[in-house]
């Protein structure tokens, strides 16, 4: 189990080599990884910028791995996610999850993404050439996490 | 009565053009809420800030609620709805 919270880019093969290490327990391994859109119909847009509550978003992470722990009999499990400055097709969050089974490491890694985008506490802005916007929470992902209450 | 940390986050930092403070106690203890009203006495900015029920707390780096205690040395978080993944 571990989470990362970094400005570099992250490796996703290495990521994905680790879940193989705990093998030959393993028999499934789901990875995701989010990256940064292009940013559609306004060319102002010129980059995006993450702000993160240092402290709290590691030890929210780490009890979002706890909890898929309980709710399904996963191996091992990892996410990363970056902060600060990023780009247009950039990497911005990995999660990885191993299984003796692949129920357990789909409905895991679902999870995870899914209440990471409604509780971790990022904030994401907008840069643009007429200043700065912060982005508005979307509906559409507090009824994705509200489906695994 | 005892110092309190209050931390503010993205789209809120900027209205109430405060990153971090600390704060003094007017008693040993308070909830989020009763801390919430002291602080929106401070002005427009903090009103307006205070009275949004999208916005987010967490006390040493819980989240929180309206009804949960506050005493000295805690680390308050107000922040909006957030955006990450």
């Amino acid at each position: 189990m571990s989470v990362e919270v970094q400005t570099e880019d992250f490796d996703v093969p290495a990521l994905y080599q680790s879940l193989v290490a705990d093998a030959p327990k393993v028999g499934a391994i789901v990875t995701f990884t989010g990256l940064v859109r292009e940013f559609n119909e306004n060319s102002s847009v010129e980059g995006l910028f993450l702000e993160h509550y240092p402290g709290m978003t590691e030890k929210v992470l780490a009890g979002l791995i706890e909890e898929a722990a309980e709710r399904w009999p996963i191996i091992s499990a990892k996410i990363v996610h970056r902060v600060g400055a990023l780009k247009p097709g950039d990497q911005i969050v990995f999660v990885g999850v191993n299984s003796a089974h692949r129920d357990a490491a789909f409905a895991a890694a679902e999870y995870l993404m899914d209440i990471l985008k409604t509780k971790a506490p990022f904030w994401k802005r907008e840069q643009r050439s007429d200043g700065d916007r912060w982005l508005d929470a979307r509906t559409s992902d507090e009824k994705r996490a509200a489906k695994w209450h | 009565m005892g110092a309190i940390k209050i931390l503010y986050f993205a789209r809120l930092r900027d209205q109430l053009e405060c990153a971090e403070e600390t704060y003094e106690l007017p008693s040993e203890r308070c909830t989020v809420d009763e801390l919430k009203q002291q602080l929106s006495q401070r002005g427009d900015a903090w009103q307006q800030a205070f009275a949004d029920n999208q916005l987010l707390v967490a006390v040493n780096q819980t989240m929180a609620h309206g009804e949960t205690v506050i005493s000295a040395d805690d680390e308050v978080g107000f922040f909006p709805p957030v955006t990450g993944g």
